[in-house]
This record gives C-alpha cells, sequence and structure tokens, in this order.
C-alpha cells in the first residue's frame, strides 16, 4: 500500500536508470544516511562504536571490494587479506616516511599499491579458474604474510615486528574519539559505495558479469576477458586495500600482520557469500552479519546456558561460533545462494503486495 | 654433503606426509569432482578422534593391552569417519548435485569451519598425544661413508611405508575393481552415471569415507610426530600446491608432487632460507604452484583442463 | 522486389578442422557476398555449427583460411571478429543468465562505449551521455523484437521463444556488417518461426546485414535464403539457389538416405 511504484512514470532514460528509481527508496536511503550521521553519534556508546560500528564500516568497504571480484566478476579470491595488509602497510609507510602527507592520500595511496598487487597475482586469472584461482590467491595470501613478517622495509624496521599510527587529522580536523573515527570511516564507505555501484551498472559492470556468467559468449560479442579480469581484480584489490587501511589506522590504531591472515579472506568471503554475491547492498548485510553474530552468541549462548543448567565457557562459544559459521555458508549456498540480500529483495516484493496478498 | 642428505630425507618424510594428505583430496575429486577443501579439516578430527578414543577406551572397557585399546580405537575413529562421510552426502552434497565447482568448494570450505568448531567441541582443545608404537629413536645410517651418519627417523621411514602401501591399496582399487570404475564415471559425468544407474548416494558415501580412512592415517601419523593439535589444519593447507603439482587426478602425482614439494621447501629454506630472513617454508609451496598454474595448469600427470563451449 | 547483392566479403578456403581423431570438417570451401542471405544445411553431426565456431574464432582450424573484406587469417581471433562487424547468435544461446534483457543487449554495445573505467565510476558528464546514447539504441532494437515488457526481467526467468530473440537482440546490438546465426528458430513454433523470419528478412531489408544462417526447416530456407551450402559429414556436397540444391541427387540422398 505504501510501497507501490504507482505513479511514478520515468520520461527519460536517465532518471530509468538512476540508482535509486522507486521514489521511497530514495527517500529511505537518505534518511538511512541522515540518521547514520546525526542520529548514531547520538545514541550510540563508546562501545558500539569500537565493537560494532567500526568494525563493521570498514568490513563492508572490504566486503564491496570482495563482492567486485567474486560476486561480480565471478573470479574467486582467498587472498583478500593480503590486499588488505598491502594496503595497509604500504599507507603506514607512505605517512610515516613522507613528511607531512595527509592522511587520505597516505590511505588512497596503500589502495594504490594494492592494486599494484591485484592485478600481479591476478594474471593467472587469465589461464585458470574456480579452485585453480583459489590456489593461486592463496599464494598472494602466504607471500605477503611472509613479506610483512620477514622483510623489515615495510614495518619501519620495529623491533617488536608491529607499527602504530597516531595523531591522524584531517585538514585540522583531528580524529581522535570514537565519533570522529566513525564518521571518518563513513565518509569512506558512502563515497566508495556511491563509485563502486556507478561502475557496476556502467559498461564495466556489465563486461564483468559477462564474464562471470559466460566468459566464451563475452569474447565473441567483443569484450575483452583481460581486460574484464584484471580491471576487477584492479578495482576490488584497491578497494580492499583501502579499507586494510582504514583497519589499521583507524581501527586498530597499531597491527601486526596476523591481522590479515587467512581468517581474514575467509571471513571477507563468508561476508560475501551470506550477504549476497553480485550485490552492493549484500556486502552491507554481510559485514553486519558476521560482525554482530560473534558477539551476539558471546551473550546469548551463556545465557541459554544457564537456562538448561550448563555452564559454556568462552572457548566453547568460539568454538560454536565457527560451527554456526559452516552450517550457515553450507545452508546458503543450498537454499539461497543470493544471500540476504535476495531475501531481502523478496521482502520487498511482498511490501509491494502488502496488505494484499497477491 | 651428509648434511644435504640430512636434509633431503627431511624432505622427503615431510612430502610423504603431505601426500597422504593430498591423497584424501585426490580420491574425493577423481570420484565425484568435488574439490574437498575441509580434508585438512577431516585430517585434525579424524586425528583428535583417534588421539581421545585411545585414551578414553582403556578407561571404559577396563584394558590393558596398549595394542588392543589403540585398535579400538582406530576401529572406533573409522566408523566416525564413516557417519561423517555419510552425514555430508546427506545434509550438504545431495542439494549442491548440479552446482558448478566453485559453489561446492566453498560449501566444503564451509564444512572446514563445521568440523574445526565440532571436533574441538567433542573431543577438547588442548594438543593430544598419540601413542601406536612407532619407534622414536634416531637412527643413524652410513656411518662408514660419512663421519657421524646421516640421521635419519626410523618413525619417518615407517610412515613412508605405510603411505606407500595406502597408495598402492588406492590405485588397484580405482583401476581393477568395479567399484573403482563405478567412481571414475561419476567423477566424469554425475548425470550421466546417474543414468546407467549407478547409485551417486552410496558412492559418495563411499568415497567421502575412503578418504576420511585416508585422513584418519594421515592423521595417526602425523600425530603421532607432532601431536595433535590445531596447526595440523594450516599444515594440512600446505597439501593444495600438491595437487596442483601432480595433477588434481592423479594418486602416484599426489605422492611425487609431495615428495618434490617437501625436498623443496627444506633444502630452500636451508640454502636459501639465511639470505631473506628465514621463513621461506611459508609461501615455497605455493609459489610453486603458482607457476605451475600459469605454464601448466594440469600438474604434471593430470588430464589437461577443456573448456567446453 | 528486387535486393542488390554485392561482392564476396567472405571467403571460406579450404577449411579443415579435427578434433583428436574425429573429422570435423574436411577441405571446405565457400563464399558469402554482401547482402545475401546464405543458408548452411546438413544432417546433424554435419560440421555447420564447427564451421561457424571457425568463422568466428571459438575453434581454430588446422588448414584453411578466412578471409574478410580482403584480410585472410588462417584463424581469427573472437575479439577481433566482433571488431571487424561480424556477430553471432548461438545454438544452445549463451547469455548471460544473471542479467537481464537490457543488460544483455547493452553488453553488446560494449565495443562502442570509449568512456574509461573512472569516468564511469563517477558517472559524470560523458560517460552518463554515452551511457544514455547507447541505451536509446539498444531500445530500437527491443523495440524492433518486440520484446519491451520484458526489458527488466532476468534472461533466465523468459521462456525459450523469447530468450532466442534476446540472443539476437544482443547480436544486432553490434551494429554488424555480418551475421551469423545458428539455428535460431530451433524449439519454435510456427507463428514464433514466422516473427523470427521476418526479423532476419528486415534485418537484412534495412540495414543490408548480410546474413548466414544454420537452420534445419527446410522451407524456412528455401524461402528466405539467396544461396545455400549443403554440408554433410563435414564435406560440402551442395552449393547454389535452393532451386539448384533442392534438386541435387547427393543432397536428397544425404537427407533421405540412399537405398542400398
Amino acid at each position: 500500500m505504501f510501497y507501490r511504484e504507482n505513479g511514478q512514470f520515468k520520461t527519460s532514460y536517465r532518471s530509468d536508470q538512476q540508482i535509486f528509481a522507486i521514489t521511497q527508496d530514495r527517500w529511505v536511503i537518505l534518511a538511512l544516511i541522515a540518521f547514520a550521521i546525526f542520529g548514531v553519534p547520538m545514541f550510540a556508546d563508546e562501545y558500539m562504536f569500537r565493537a560494532i560500528l567500526i568494525p563493521f564500516l570498514i568490513l563492508s568497504l572490504a566486503a564491496l571490494g570482495v563482492n567486485v571480484l567474486v560476486g561480480y566478476c565471478g573470479q574467486i579470491s582467498l587472498g583478500s587479506g593480503a590486499f588488505m595488509a598491502v594496503g595497509a602497510y604500504m599507507a603506514y609507510n607512505t605517512y610515516v616516511r613522507i613528511e607531512g602527507v595527509p592522511v587520505i592520500l597516505a590511505l588512497l595511496s596503500g589502495g594504490f599499491f594494492a592494486t599494484l598487487v591485484g592485478i600481479v597475482f591476478g594474471v593467472p586469472s587469465l589461464r585458470v579458474k574456480g579452485l585453480y584461482l583459489a590456489v593461486a590467491t592463496l599464494a598472494a595470501q602466504f607471500f605477503c604474510d611472509w613479506a610483512f613478517s620477514r622483510i623489515g622495509w615495510f614495518t619501519n624496521n620495529s623491533s617488536s615486528g608491529s607499527v602504530a599510527v597516531s595523531d591522524l587529522q584531517v585538514m585540522g580536523w583531528v580524529i581522535n574519539t570514537p565519533v570522529e573515527k566513525y564518521l571518518f570511516a563513513l565518509a569512506f564507505l558512502v563515497v566508495f559505495a556511491l563509485l563502486a555501484k556507478n561502475l557496476v551498472r556502467s559498461a564495466i559492470g556489465r563486461e564483468w558479469m559477462a564474464i562471470r556468467d559466460m566468459d566464451v559468449a563475452a569474447a565473441v560479442i567483443g569484450i575483452r576477458p583481460v581486460y574484464a579480469k584484471l580491471s576487477a581484480f584492479a578495482v576490488s584489490s584497491f578497494i580492499v586495500g583501502v579499507a586494510g587501511g582504514l583497519w589499521g589506522f583507524v581501527h586498530l590504531g597499531s597491527w601486526e600482520p596476523a591481522a590479515f591472515s587467512i581468517d581474514r579472506s575467509f571471513q571477507l568471503l563468508f561476508m560475501v557469500i551470506i550477504g549476497g554475491m553480485g550485490s552492493i547492498m549484500g556486502s552491507f548485510f554481510g559485514a553486519a552479519f558476521i560482525v554482530v553474530l560473534p558477539i551476539f552468541l558471546n551473550q546469548f549462548l551463556p545465557a541459554l546456558g544457564l537456562l538448561v543448567g550448563i555452564e559454556i565457557s568462552t572457548a566453547t562459544v568460539s568454538h560454536a561460533e565457527y560451527m554456526i559459521f559452516g552450517v550457515l555458508i553450507v545452508w546458503f549456498l543450498i537454499a539461497e545462494p543470493h544471500g540476504l540480500a535476495k531475501l531481502w529483495s523478496i521482502t520487498k516484493q511482498k511490501l509491494r503486495l502488502w496488505p494484499f496478498p497477491h | 654433503m651428509a648434511f644435504f642428505l640430512e636434509a633431503l630425507f627431511g624432505g622427503l618424510m615431510a612430502g610423504m606426509l603431505y601426500s597422504l594428505v593430498a591423497l584424501g583430496f585426490v580420491l574425493i575429486f577423481k570420484a565425484s569432482g568435488v574439490f574437498n577443501f575441509a580434508q585438512g579439516a577431516m585430517v585434525l578430527f579424524a586425528a583428535l578422534a583417534m588421539a581421545r578414543f585411545s585414551e578414553w577406551i582403556p578407561g571404559w572397557l577396563g584394558l590393558e593391552n596398549k595394542f588392543l585399546g589403540n585398535l579400538l580405537a582406530f576401529l572406533m575413529a573409522a566408523a566416525v569417519m564413516f557417519a561423517l562421510a555419510w552425514l555430508i552426502e546427506r545434509l550438504v552434497l545431495r542439494h549442491l548435485v548440479n552446482q558448478e565447482g566453485v559453489t561446492l568448494l566453498m560449501a566444503t570450505l564451509g564444512i572446514t569451519y563445521f568440523l574445526d568448531g565440532l571436533g574441538q567441541t567433542i573431543f577438547g582443545s588442548a594438543i593430544y598425544k598419540i601413542d601406536v608404537g612407532m619407534p622414536k629413536e634416531p637412527v643413524f645410517l652410513f656411518e662408514s661413508t660419512f663421519p657421524g651418519g646421516v640421521l635419519i627417523s626410523l618413525e619417518d621411514v615407517y610412515a613412508a611405508c605405510i603411505a606407500a602401501l595406502l597408495v598402492v591399496g588406492l590405485s588397484l582399487f580405482f583401476q581393477k575393481t568395479s567399484t573403482g570404475r563405478a567412481l571414475r564415471a561419476v567423477a566424469d559425468d554425475h548425470q550421466a552415471a546417474q543414468s546407467i544407474g549407478i547409485p551417486l548416494n552410496r558412492i559418495w558415501v563411499i568415497v567421502w569415507f575412503v578418504a576420511g580412512i585416508t585422513a584418519l592415517v594421515a592423521g595417526i601419523i602425523w600425530g603421532s610426530k607432532l601431536g595433535v593439535q590445531f596447526s595440523l589444519t594450516t599444515v594440512a593447507l600446505r597439501a593444495l600446491p600438491v595437487i596442483i603439482l601432480g595433477g588434481l587426478t592423479s594418486v602416484p602425482g599426489a605422492i611425487i608432487g609431495g615428495l618434490i614439494i617437501g625436498v623443496g621447501e627444506k633444502l630452500s629454506e636451508v640454502y636459501l632460507g639465511p639470505y631473506v630472513g628465514g621463513g621461506i617454508e611459508i609461501w615455497f609451496a605455493y609459489m610453486l604452484a603458482l607457476v605451475f598454474l600459469l605454464f601448466r595448469p594440469q600438474g604434471l600427470f593430470g588430464e589437461k583442463i577443456i573448456d567446453r563451449v | 522486389m528486387s535486393k542488390k547483392i554485392g561482392d564476396v566479403i567472405l571467403e571460406v578456403k579450404n577449411i579443415s578442422l579435427s578434433f583428436g581423431g574425429v573429422k570435423a570438417l574436411s577441405d571446405i570451401s565457400f563464399n558469402v557476398k554482401e547482402h545475401e542471405i546464405r543458408a548452411i544445411i546438413g544432417p546433424n553431426g554435419a560440421g555447420k555449427s564447427s564451421m561457424l565456431n571457425c568463422i568466428n574464432g571459438v575453434y581454430t582450424p588446422q588448414q584453411g583460411s578466412i578471409s574478410f573484406r580482403g584480410r585472410t587469417f588462417d584463424h581469427m581471433d573472437s575479439h577481433e571478429v566482433a571488431t571487424m562487424g561480424i556477430a553471432r547468435t548461438f545454438q544452445n544461446l549463451a547469455l548471460f543468465k544473471g542479467m537481464s534483457v537490457l543488460d544483455n543487449i547493452m553488453t553488446g554495445r560494449n565495443l562502442r562505449m570509449k568512456s574509461n573505467i573512472f569516468l564511469q565510476a563517477l558517472r559524470i558528464g560523458p560517460a552518463e551521455r554515452e551511457e544514455e546514447m547507447h541505451r536509446e539504441r539498444v531500445e530500437q532494437i527491443i523495440d524492433f523484437l518486440e520484446i519491451q515488457a520484458y526489458r527488466k526481467t532476468p534472461v533466465g526467468q523468459l521462456p525459450y521463444g523469447l530468450q532466442k530473440r534476446v540472443d539476437l537482440g544482443r547480436a544486432l546490438a553490434l551494429e554488424p556488417q555480418m551475421l551469423l546465426l545458428d539455428e535460431p528458430m530451433a524449439g519454435m513454433n510456427v507463428e514464433e518461426k514466422q516473427d523470427m523470419c521476418r526479423f532476419v528478412l528486415d534485418v537484412n531489408a534495412e540495414y543490408g546485414t548480410t546474413v548466414v544462417l544454420i537452420e534445419h526447416d527446410m522451407g524456412v530456407v528455401m524461402d528466405i535464403s539467396d544461396r545455400v551450402v549443403v554440408l554433410d559429414y563435414g564435406k560440402k556436397i551442395g552449393d547454389g539457389t535452393p532451386d539448384e540444391v533442392r534438386n541435387n541427387e547427393e543432397v536428397i540422398s544425404a537427407y533421405l538416405g540412399t537405398s542400398h
């Protein structure tokens, strides 16, 4: 009744091609962004920022990057952790070694270096796909694991093996408090989400999806697989690299290579699978799910245990987490391969009919 | 020279253990076209089962005889692996029959996580010992040729022999038996095999069970040598490059690939490691696999990958 | 009404193609004249699709050469073929199942889209205008093929006959000089076939597009084609106008079988 397109006639291709073509959608998104900027800081406490909101924003960005490669272009990648690491360490080196470089520029340069590494490790995608490509991306992961822990230059020859950044500021505005960090990350996410959405609905996005759906036919209509695949790796790595920089600079403050290990790669892949492959919204859903689930389990399981008289330790909770992730991955792959995003769009379809049954 | 031989042997032995894990991958892929990322988790799970059962069974049954206790533990662990195979087929594989490889790969990733959590919940997460009577003392060979002799671990040699037996047995199974033939048919084309009356479900249970037993043997050997602990899964990840080298569908390839990787890792660590700050073992196997992927994706013995138009 | 048929634009010379031990094509030679509708017919397994695949660059023949507009190649590169203005539909449809009808046909315009990735990300100025311009051309094709109602539907959800039209639409989006159609009417009923014939004839008449088409329906072939090539077991057994071919002894025995 409320969610109807009645009366919304598009009179130009431009208006038909907008990101949010339905007026109600536009209002909701604008309201959401306004709430995120003004409302959330009023209600959330420091714990919520540190433990939930900031990780959610940054991991959404990373999941967005991974989705471009895995969801839109169909190239499996188990090395996203490595690209985050490249982004983080190169942003660090730019920030620390070059006098007076602005934070944003440092982060973008981290993304740039991640792009270079992404293109190099994307070359195998021109030869192989599927599980073979997965192994190639694992090579990237392990090589970077080694490089950032053994090659002193990356850590500015720090004795402890970990690096730290502090005193972040953007044009005089110091980024110290959780609220400020939150807004900083939010700004990056909104900008990149917009750019990514534009890309996937343009010619390059269609090329990516064509390669994903049927690469032989794509070549026949004049799409060059080399350009399409490497551009997907490039764009994806750039976004993931910037997310890595944000993760180190804004969320962690100080970090070691282990922050970007293979577990991180799996985590990002799971976000994309659960959230929805080939969907920008899906990246947000997936990130939210994976950030919130452990916290939820941590509160819920011991309480549940007390109800039935079993004591559940934190170790058990973390084991349960693994088990639940595993089950969820399998369940989503079987029941809804398009993830939460598909469930969401089905809900919207039902909303269009509500309150009528059909 | 003696030093080189020691490093070589060490590499060969490590390689043999990688091969054991890789065998499980190859089996499942050969017979069902599924790339089982969870093989490493299965090794750990099986090893945990064996370790804990061998601890618990003497207590439950009041047994004194070590050998009998271990035997019963082995049988129980095998039964557990069978149950696991059956459950995986029932709950996961059956529903993903015609999906593409990537989906199945990601499903096995989910199974990995599930097994990790389950294993630790049921069997615990400390470090456990497996004692199946493998010799622990090192042996010095060739004492006449090289002063001091070349240090060999008898345990490794036993392990290598067991692995060799397993490989011979499996090769015979695939080539000579009718079940083996059926497995190869299924690997080629699920639907076609089904349409000539091959019971897909039963075949898959058999395959995953055999892979499970391989995992159990691998787990026992590894666990006996290193103790059963979580890091076993990360080492198992090392087996993926082995099958890239050897070829996804080749049993001998898994062995040879394993040996090459084992030796390559050891020697490069020993001779190149000092120049780059060590730790080459972290990426050597994978970078070698990467080279193969670029120039010879089917590995040394695998079948050429054909992209159907 | 007479149609102006031009000179030879495609020349296939002595093409032989084998897969392992199987010889799919043996020493095939024929030509295609500009603006004509050339049919390739033959029993199943004759090598017709393989022939198109060779022209298209999907397969590489072991022997022989292909010339298009005076340029000769031993093997064609798919991408180059598309830039030269040769488009194709597939027997088993090779649509991008995850995308809508509109997006599928839009991919056919990719060759002509010039704006780079950065402009596309910002979606301003030239990128936006280019997208609109191509959208307009694609809408013309959608009108032509009468599939307006389905433009936003994911192609995987469409019935087979409509999917075939989308396949044709995507090929048309390339604004090709030559169209290779691989059994465009397979699996269609009488009305759908009439529609498809109408589209093919219209494209040929309005735009002068040369059409090479593989087809099993003899009625269609005889009605709309200017010349016919007949293949059997990878060899050419007939080449000429529909009437000539219809009366060719070898062709008749290939289709109806010889009595022993």
